[in-house]
């Protein structure tokens, strides 16, 4: 039986209880998944959270999620932290043009620009394709 | 029947002046006539909002105690260099100017978080700014560093000050080649995979003057949520090109140069702007007030996005070698369907100016003047016309 590999991005936030333990490590080294970090910020005894791209094995992938899981780490995936200042957003519309999953479109003759955020995918681009830098992660 | 600047002005005063924008005459013309809108209304309105890289302000700081002579010496505001070329307290900060240490393009395409722009968005938005600066000392000069925080309250001079802004008309821009390139007109893909442009079309100030004949030194504007002048035109200005039967220009034509007290600008209409793999620049928002003083000037506003033609160029090939070669020309009406036809290729475009916020600029503009707020100015002189002779040189290099 062929395996899937997967990969997806996700945002594991630590309480501050958790923070100590080895639950990482354990994780990576348990359940053979190859990672890459994005972002992180863990400071003993605080919360803190670390940001990454994790890929392997589909079975492994759901059980090293409900290790995390049963250790108190609280899993949210990337693309709901993808979210746009609309005080930042100058309402050009280059996002339209450069969003692989066409999550933004431009609405009616006012042809003022709509973020769906239920389309993303967190692909990242938009972090930096925007000119104007309204597209932010947010958590 | 000719109307003068002012008459116009004694209508605003009395609040009865009607103004349209550049938008909304069009069906007004459409529905009465061109004869007789030319008779009831006083003014359109324009509006533009996209990155102006010629743009940038001179501030004067104050002296400290004891004095420093910035001139000649090195300044910086948070970290951004200013030019330091005029006397003691007097710099000018340009809206592509980086930090030295930003990475640029070492890794490319390099982020360009932050610069010049930036710097005057905060001043206007009443951030404090950090100004260091090192001299070289006189002895009515003395000081050799200075790190202080500034904010345009504190300032005696903040003014805008932008040597080529509101293009009339601009490249379409595409990437031909096989590779992802990242221009200042955004992020192209490769094979003709899309297509970016950077213009309001029918609402654009000059596109709906073309031949310049209201437009003028003195003209006063909307210039970044304040008001400002034309002060000049603006720098590459280039009025012979090729133009369309109703004297559009189809290629990038006039410019102006523009000014303004910073003071009374807003972030809103002045915004720091990151080009991806190129650099930083400020989206400038600019509305100019078209008097209507006659049929002709009146059916010169009529302009509408499919009278309008744009160049598409390839920024892989012909822009950088400065090759004049045009893939096809495509209007406004086309590019704004969010797609384009080019060598039977259908491409999806996408704009880097705002329409929604030049809509809202020429909106503006119309209830100053409707609430008496804004007068019209009577130019000091033209713009040169195509008649000038006034041409684009290239630089050809010479030892
Ligand atoms: S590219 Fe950025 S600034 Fe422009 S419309 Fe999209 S989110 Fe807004
Ligand atoms: S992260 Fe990617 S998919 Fe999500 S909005 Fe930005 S460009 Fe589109």
């Amino acid at each position: 039986m062929a395996n899937t590999t997967v990969s997806h991005r996700v945002i594991l936030h630590f309480p501050s209880r958790v923070v100590n333990q080895p639950v990482i490590s354990n994780f990576i080294k348990n359940y053979d998944l190859s990672f890459n970090i994005m972002k992180a910020s863990i400071i003993p005894d605080q919360e803190g959270y670390v940001m990454l791209e994790l890929s392997g094995d589909q079975d492994k992938y759901n059980a090293g999620i409900s290790y995390l899981h049963d250790a108190g780490v609280r899993i949210e995936p990337f693309s709901q932290n993808v979210q746009r200042s609309d005080e930042r957003c100058v309402q050009c519309g280059a996002c339209v043009g450069f969003c692989p999953t066409e999550a933004f479109h431009l609405d009616g003759v006012a042809r003022a620009v709509v973020f769906n955020n239920n389309l993303c995918v967190a692909c990242g681009l938009c972090l930096t394709a925007c000119p104007a830098r309204a597209m932010q992660l947010r958590f | 029947m000719p109307k003068t600047i002012a008459e116009i002005n004694e209508r605003i005063k009395r609040g009865q002046a009607v103004v349209a924008t550049a938008d909304e005459i069009i069906d007004l013309a459409r529905e009465k006539g061109i004869a007789r809108t030319a008779a009831e209304v006083d003014v359109v309105t324009t509006g533009t909002f996209g990155p102006m890289c010629s743009s940038g302000a001179y501030i004067n700081t104050g002296h400290s105690q004891s004095r420093i002579k910035m001139g000649g010496g090195q300044a910086f505001l948070n970290d951004v260099p200013a030019y330091t070329g005029f006397a003691a307290v007097d710099l000018f900060i340009g809206a592509n100017a980086l930090p030295d240490a930003d990475p640029r393009n070492r890794v490319h395409p390099g982020e360009f978080n932050y610069g010049g722009g930036h710097v005057i968005e905060e001043l206007v938005a009443g951030k404090d700014v950090r100004l260091v600066a090192h001299a070289y000392g006189t002895d009515c000069y003395p000081r050799r560093e200075l790190d202080t925080l500034v904010s345009i309250n504190d300032l005696n001079e903040a003014v805008l000050f932008n040597i080529r802004n509101a293009y009339q008309n601009y490249n379409v821009a595409v990437n031909a080649s096989s590779k992802t390139i990242y221009t200042y007109m955004g992020i192209l893909k490769p094979n003709l995979g899309n297509a970016t442009y950077c213009s309001a079309g029918q609402l654009s100030p000059l596109l709906n003057d073309p031949f310049y004949n209201t437009v003028g030194i003195g003209t006063r504007i909307f210039l970044g949520g304040g008001t400002g002048y034309v002060t000049w035109q603006g720098t590459q200005f280039n009025p012979d090109v090729p133009r369309t039967a109703n004297g559009v220009p189809r290629r990038g034509a006039g410019t102006i140069a523009v000014i303004g007290d910073l003071k009374q600008m807003s972030s809103r209409y002045l915004r720091g702007i990151s080009m991806l793999g190129y650099g930083v620049t400020m989206a400038v928002g600019i509305g100019l007030p078209i008097p209507i003083l006659s049929e002709e000037i009146l059916a010169y506003t009529l302009v509408t996005d499919a009278d309008i033609l744009a160049p598409v160029v390839d920024y892989a090939g012909a822009y950088p070698n400065r090759s004049s070669e045009v893939l096809a020309e495509v209007s406004y009406a086309e590019l704004k369907s969010g797609q384009i036809k080019v060598r039977g290729a259908t491409i999806p475009a996408a704009s880097l100016s705002s329409y929604q916020r030049a809509v809202e600029i020429a909106q503006t503009l119309k209830k100053w003047i409707e609430r008496s707020e804004f007068f019209l100015t009577e130019r000091v002189a033209p713009l040169p016309g195509v008649e000038s002779g006034m041409s684009l040189k290239p630089l050809t290099e010479r030892r």
